[in-house]
């Protein structure tokens, strides 16, 4: 008897009365097109722009409001949907025209767009969220900033379907940057009812109470509990979704998540360990989709105020000491895209992340070491974060033991969340850790501009290289197609390689773990949960 | 005078230690190691964007005028914003508190239910079978960590067998908590008389309170069979026994009225680290307790979280303690007549 006909038959006979709720709650379910979604993330608002607003938080952003644009989809080989980046595609904007000197964006609003109380929205309320973003500063404003969007004076309403952006300089990002989970649109008139005057952009009430038009209204909101999502019928920024309600539950434990996708209670596991995604693969009643997270990449970063660090060639015998093979077999249980192996120092071409010409060569790693003054080895302590010790523990581990090799010798430090970004990405102060930085916004400029630049938070190394900077600080605004973007993009990828102050080990995936029956499910960049395409087969 | 006298002084007493915990919980979230600006201040920080928060959130003022503002607030009955869960630290506790609370007295009371009988019933026939098997009983559920025993029994009655309900926090996704009076909900549905709530939400309950409660056996089955083969083996229960009192009466009387005293002693402490064992019951059940909100708070160097949670279990112990002193009354009249 398998626990299924078990379970079928304790039923019948009554054994599992207090379960009968239970079963007619699946049945329930199935029949009204409602999702159950499990995470180990706990939302802290609902508010994007709001301070102290955590990762987890950044769905609420995606379901319940709308932006201007938004990106395609692709279906990969697999099977699976991914957003793409090159293609940029109307939300709450019907179309746009960038000016010819590029210096302005003029976006027209769809006609029939309407706010849940039926207002309709207009170019002040894009205009008011923008200035919002900007005005509530931390996160939402160095965001915008990314794309050029740092005076309010940028943003004109020019009648009511009409809205543009005035932009310093012309920049590709610009647009992109529209469509990231920061810039929504709010209504501004309910919002400014709800306002004070201590409290000018109705902080405390978008905090528990939404205020805009998007596919998804929220139902229910219990802090550290869920999140109930009910669909908007009235939407029309793109298809009304097919789930009538989409419960999120969190779930700290991934014991309990697995089994409880497993078991087939909730529809999907959202983010799951590679361990698990690699055991489930088999699964008969469970199928796992995963995509390799866009511009992100898991780096093993040496810092250069370190003093053995400074010199180029301990860094490079680092490189060539790590056992790649065995990370991304026993770390990222074969899951990712292999950084390694790559075949020439200078790149051919523009794709990132790319394999760096390094492989596991520890006489190449001694011989590089013994031009140096370290030719007797260092002792070094490697960091890594208990955020992302899934995977950075046995990596750390494998580590160690690889460069134990060419005689350094590590000692391994877990740092807990909170203490990770202050010690690790603000104050710089460990010598070698575990990094995993991944940009929003998909061009290889945005990655090195974050995490090569001096100063800057992804910095984690202390890396500073004039011609870095100068070649990111041209690149970044430049179009794609430009003719030098190319050339420069392939010389910071070339000084990457070269002068290694961060070395590739893999590409991470997003991995979830779903109901057979369930479809529509995207990888975004944002590495949040997107449930309006979710619709279960027929 | 007497017990009424005692109570007061007792109040009175616990007066200097919550204004220590106070001082003390202030201090040491200060000196946590992280900052709670850079971890707030998301993704594409910057030390502008990190220094805005830190002024929003308060934490570039001086130490004693961060202290002095919080006994304003605190005086005026608020425990201030957690930025972790975005809510008032008052909510977020008041919310919290009864579902650990909940969880952890009907823990204590299976636990109670089972150790004391079977204390006593090892006591009277020490190193016989039953005190071997409660023996390999507690000695198995105190040396299991609570966060295995949890998955073992999840394992074993959710996912083989499929008779628990799914592991998805204190009510099933089907239904909606009862209206909150006492935030205990199987009271709380109870009030309301929704059998069918209170009937999901003990079904939630009873493995997260298994785990518990197998947990916390040992130290009152122990004790209670410690104390009583030592009031047995005492001259009063000898010449109870020689008065030819009966087995009953000398056994429930005599005996175990006097071995109750280190047992409710030793309950006051199994209550204590029960709340901290909750934390893994918690996380592995989906629980929204106290305790997993603490050590998130921790991990995020929520300050406001942190103080309010020590601040409101220094108050839960102070009144439990007094709970204590006064039972102790009640079990030995000598306490109230002392002075």
């Amino acid at each position: 008897m398998d626990r299924r006909t078990f379970f079928k038959a304790a039923a019948a006979s009554g054994l599992a009365a207090a379960n009968l709720p239970f079963l007619r709650n699946i049945a329930h379910a199935q029949g009204r097109q409602q999702a159950v979604i499990v995470t180990g993330g706990s939302i802290n608002s609902l508010d994007i722009h709001r301070t102290g607003t955590n990762r987890p938080s950044y769905q609420v952003a995606v379901n319940v409001y709308d932006r201007l644009v938004s990106f395609g989809v692709n279906q990969r080989d697999d099977g699976s949907y991914t957003f793409d980046y090159s293609q940029v595609v109307p939300e709450l904007a019907e179309s746009w025209e960038v000016a010819e000197d590029g210096k302005s964006i003029t976006f027209k609003l769809r006609q029939d767009a309407k706010f849940w109380d039926g207002a309709k929205v207009t170019a002040e309320d894009v205009r008011w969220s923008f200035e919002r973003a900007l005005a509530l500063g931390g996160f939402p404003k160095s965001q915008m900033g990314a794309g050029g969007f740092v005076d309010p004076a940028q943003f004109v309403a020019v009648d009511e379907a009409t809205f543009r952006v005035d932009l310093k300089a012309p920049s590709k990002l610009s647009l992109p940057d529209l469509g990231v989970p920061v810039a929504i649109v709010i209504n501004s008139k309910l919002a400014l009812k709800n306002a004070t005057d201590a409290d000018p952009w109705a902080s405390d009430y978008l905090h528990r109470t939404p205020a805009g038009g998007g596919a998804f209204k929220v139902e229910r909101w219990d802090p550290g509990q869920q999140i109930v999502y009910a669909r908007n019928e009235d939407w029309t920024c793109g298809p009304v979704p097919a789930m009538e309600r989409v419960i999120v539950r969190e779930v700290p434990s991934l014991s309990t998540r697995r089994a409880l996708v497993e078991r087939g209670d909730v529809t999907l596991s959202f983010d799951i360990p590679n361990k698990d995604a690699k055991d489930l693969k088999g699964s008969k009643t469970v199928k796992v989709v995963g995509s390799p997270i866009a511009n992100c990449i898991h780096t093993l970063c040496p810092n250069l105020t370190f003093e053995p660090f400074k010199d180029k060639r301990v860094r490079q015998a680092l490189a060539w000491a790590l056992p790649y093979q065995q990370l991304f077999d026993q770390a990222a249980y074969g899951l990712g895209v292999p950084l390694w192996g790559g075949d020439s120092t200078t790149p051919q071409d523009i794709s990132w992340p790319q394999p760096f010409p390094y492989t596991t060569d520890l006489d190449k790693a001694r011989a590089l070491l013994a031009e140096t003054d370290y030719a007797e080895g260092f002792e070094v302590p490697l960091s890594f974060s208990l955020d992302f010790a899934d995977w950075g523990e046995p990596a750390a581990a494998l580590i160690q033991d690889s460069l134990r090799q060419i005689g350094i010798n590590v000692t391994l430090e877990k740092i807990p969340g909170a203490n990770w970004r202050t010690i690790a990405l603000v104050e710089k102060r460990l010598p070698l850790l575990l990094e995993n930085f991944g940009g929003w916004l998909d061009t290889p400029d945005y990655y090195f501009y974050f995490s090569y630049l001096k100063g800057n938070l992804f910095n984690a190394s202390n890396y500073d290289n004039p011609e870095m900077q100068t070649l990111v600080d041209e690149t970044l605004p430049m179009p794609v197609d430009a003719p030098d973007y190319a050339p420069n993009v392939r010389r910071m990828i070339a000084i990457a390689i070269d002068d290694l102050p961060r070395i590739p080990l893999w590409q991470p995936t997003l991995n979830s773990a779903m109901a057979e029956n369930l479809d529509g499910y995207e990888f975004w960049f944002h590495r949040q949960i997107d449930a309006r395409p979710l619709k279960f087969e027929a | 005078m007497g017990r009424l006298s005692l109570v007061a002084g007792r109040i009175a007493l616990s007066l200097p230690t919550i204004f220590g915990v106070i001082v003390i919980s202030f201090l040491l979230t200060r000196a946590l190691p992280g900052d709670p600006a850079a971890y707030f201040a998301g993704p594409t920080a910057t030390p502008e964007s990190i220094a805005e928060i830190r002024h929003s959130l308060g934490l570039d003022r001086s130490l004693p005028v961060q202290f002095v503002g919080y006994l304003q607030d605190l005086a005026t009955g608020d425990l201030g914003q957690s930025i972790s869960t975005g809510q008032s630290v008052m909510s977020d506790i008041l919310t919290r508190l009864p579902a650990s609370l909940e969880l952890t007295f009907l823990a204590l009371f299976m636990s109670l239910v089972v150790a004391i009988p079977a204390g006593i019933l090892a006591a009277t026939r020490p190193d016989g079978v039953i005190d071997q098997a409660t023996r390999f009983l507690v000695t198995a559920g105190v040396s299991l960590p609570t966060f295995f025993t949890g998955l073992l029994l999840l394992f074993i009655f959710y996912f083989k067998l499929g008779w628990a309900p799914s592991p998805l926090g204190r009510l099933d996704i089907l239904y909606l908590s009862p209206p909150t009076v006492t935030g205990f909900y199987l009271v709380d549905s109870l009030i309301a008389g929704d059998l069918e709530t209170f009937r999901a939400a003990l079904a939630q309950l009873m493995l997260p309170s298994i785990t518990l409660a197998l947990f916390t056996m040992a130290p009152i089955a122990r004790m209670t069979r410690a104390s009583m083969i030592a009031a047995l083996g005492s001259e009063y229960i000898r010449t109870a026994r020689a008065a030819g009192l009966s087995r009953r009466m000398v056994l429930f009387v005599y005996a175990l009225r006097n071995a109750m005293l280190p047992v409710v002693t030793t309950l006051g402490m199994v209550f204590s680290f029960a709340l901290g064992a909750n934390v893994l019951v918690e996380k592995v059940f989906a629980w929204p307790g106290i305790g997993s909100y603490a050590v998130d708070a921790l991990i995020s160097s929520d300050y406001a979280a942190v103080q309010g949670f020590v601040l409101s279990m220094a108050l839960l112990f102070v009144t439990l303690n007094l709970l204590i002193d006064i039972l102790y009354t009640l079990l030995d009249p000598r306490i109230a007549h002392e002075n």
